[in-house]
């Protein structure tokens, strides 16, 4: 037997996936478009630190004159974008998920505690739920950054239609260079997120495409714990907002008559709720 | 404790369910591959695959609806306007151009053509427009044009039946360079007969002696030195639309 955790739904599996290859789409045919217009670069004072792009770089990817290609694809692969990204919005403000993912008010303290987890400075970090307080940053932003997207592309789109949008972006060339840094992001998001996947692992990757969570044998309890489902869901982040991973050699029969979901078994062990990464950091530690 | 329910599933169980996520995983992937190289590969009109036409024709319609005459292009005060003015593009105007015996063909109907001169034009009502062009390159620039309201010049010369069809169509003398546009954005009330640029007349490389200017379009459809007009209900032929843009391209 295994203990699994249905990690993914299905439905931001598919989301997830879509996503993907019209993200990039969507941010190759954007180059092939800016291509033609080629303004922007890092400059302090008179000294240009960076062009976008440099030539051999639009050379490697075969981009110079193909702007019309590039809009006809822009303008194509936008709808898919919009409405993945619209129903993928409604489906975490009506299943409950957005809990799971919008920051809360430790976030941004946890972040980077998770962050030195990350870079190997800090053994441990607070427990986290399905994702860490850096996780539920990135991903919110990411979020925002698409609807930051959506708005500063339909400007610079229909800019004489859309005109009041336009303005309040501060105007055409505003709106134009707001989503070229957007697009940045985007791309640095990525980058950052492949590395990421990379470091987690297999039994990570695999639950975005199985939507399982395989927890380690180690851990596994024969007699599993009645779990409220409902109360499960919301309560449990106010329920154990005390215990950290450090707290947990400590506890003793006292402590864990106050949380009832808490077996010994599980205290014994390493850390019940956190994710992966917690996991093994504990047993490490036991080694 | 957990976000989710835990749950117990056998090793044969898990490994199952593992191996049919991942080959629908990957079906998927070739299909989405396989899509991609269809639609490189698809048949072209106008040199851009036909079911890209069919969607950047379903923007068309849906944009569109947002066109009015209430909704303008924001305009500046004269002294915003640049003095050195972009010029970027030059098909359509061989040096072989007379402009002596320049004169504007308005084709009302087959077999009825109209011959107007510069000062037939420059008689109508004058508008002046200063408004930030935007090339569909991605540049734009704040500038000054004087001309007819297009809306004046159809009124002026009895073009009610004319401007109940669909399309407009404009020619260079040359033949060149040749441009389309719908109804609605050539009677915008900011799509001009351009014969003006900063207060003086048209440049030669700016479409000497008369040009079009509209805020509700890139600026490809700005043709310069209109040769013939003339009226459609199909669309007219369109120079970018051929090399892959879109044919309506509006702001």
């Amino acid at each position: 037997m295994k203990k699994v955790i249905k990690k993914h739904p299905l439905a931001i599996r598919w989301f997830h996936w879509i996503n993907f290859p019209v993200l990039a789409i969507m941010v190759f045919s954007g180059m092939l478009i800016y291509w033609a217009n080629d303004v922007y670069h890092i400059r302090w004072g008179n000294r240009i630190f960076f062009k976008f792009f440099p030539d051999s770089f639009y050379k490697a990817l075969h981009i110079p004159y193909r702007l019309a290609e590039g809009m006809d694809l822009h303008f194509v692969f936008m709808w898919i974008f919009a409405i993945n990204g619209f129903i993928y919005v409604l489906y975490l403000i009506f299943s409950g998920e957005w809990r799971l993912i919008v920051p809360n008010k430790k976030s941004l303290k946890e972040s980077w505690l998770v962050v030195l987890h990350d870079l190997h400075i800090k053994k441990t970090m607070p427990p986290q739920k399905k994702y860490n307080a850096a996780q539920r940053i990135a991903y919110f932003l990411v979020i925002l950054m698409g609807l930051g997207s959506l708005l500063t592309g339909l400007s610079i789109y229909k800019p004489v239609q859309f005109h009041t949008l336009c303005s309040l972006l501060g105007g055409y060339e505003w709106a134009r260079i707001e989503h070229f840094i957007l697009t940045l992001l985007f791309t640095l998001f990525f980058v950052v997120h492949i590395v990421q996947v990379i470091f987690a692992g297999w039994n990570n990757f695999r639950s975005m495409v199985t939507g399982l969570d395989v927890l380690p044998d180690k851990e596994m309890i024969l007699q599993p714990v009645v779990i409220n489902k409902e109360k499960d869901f919301i309560t449990d982040e106010k329920d154990f907002k005390e215990i950290t991973l450090h707290d947990q050699n400590n506890l003793n029969e006292a402590t864990l008559s106050e949380y009832p979901s808490v077996t010994k078994n599980d205290a014994a062990g390493s850390e019940p709720s956190a994710d992966e990464n917690n996991r093994e950091e504990g047993e490490d530690e036991k080694k | 404790m957990n976000y989710k329910q835990e749950i117990f599933i056998s090793e044969k169980k898990l490994r199952n369910k593992t191996i049919i996520a991942f080959i629908i995983f990957i079906l998927l992937l070739i299909a989405g591959v396989f899509i991609w190289k269809k639609l490189r590969h698809q048949q072209q009109v106008a040199q851009s695959p036909k079911s890209i036409r069919k969607v950047l024709n379903y923007n068309e319609n849906l944009f569109s609806n947002f066109l009015s005459d209430e909704h303008l292009a924001k305009t500046y005060p004269k002294s915003a306007a640049v003095k050195n003015v972009r010029v970027n593009g030059n098909i359509g105007m061989g040096s072989d151009f007379d402009p002596s015996t320049w004169k504007l063909q308005l084709v009302r109907s087959p077999g009825d053509t109209l011959f107007l001169t510069l000062d037939d034009i420059k008689a109508l009502p004058k508008t002046e427009i200063v408004f930030d062009f935007k090339c569909i390159e991605g540049w734009s620039q704040i500038t000054y044009w004087g001309g007819v309201k297009f809306s004046d010049f159809a009124a002026k010369y009895n073009l009610n039946a004319q401007t109940q069809m669909k399309y407009v169509g404009l020619v260079t003398p040359d033949k060149r360079y040749y441009v389309g546009l719908d109804m609605p954005s050539i009677l915008h009330p900011q799509t001009i007969l351009c014969y003006e640029m900063n207060g003086k007349p048209l440049p030669m490389n700016q479409g000497y002696p008369l040009r079009l200017m509209t805020t509700v379009k890139y600026g490809i459809k700005d043709i310069k030195r209109i040769g013939t007009i003339f009226f459609s209900n199909e669309r007219p032929p369109d120079y970018w639309y051929e090399r892959g843009y879109d044919y309506y391209s509006g702001l």
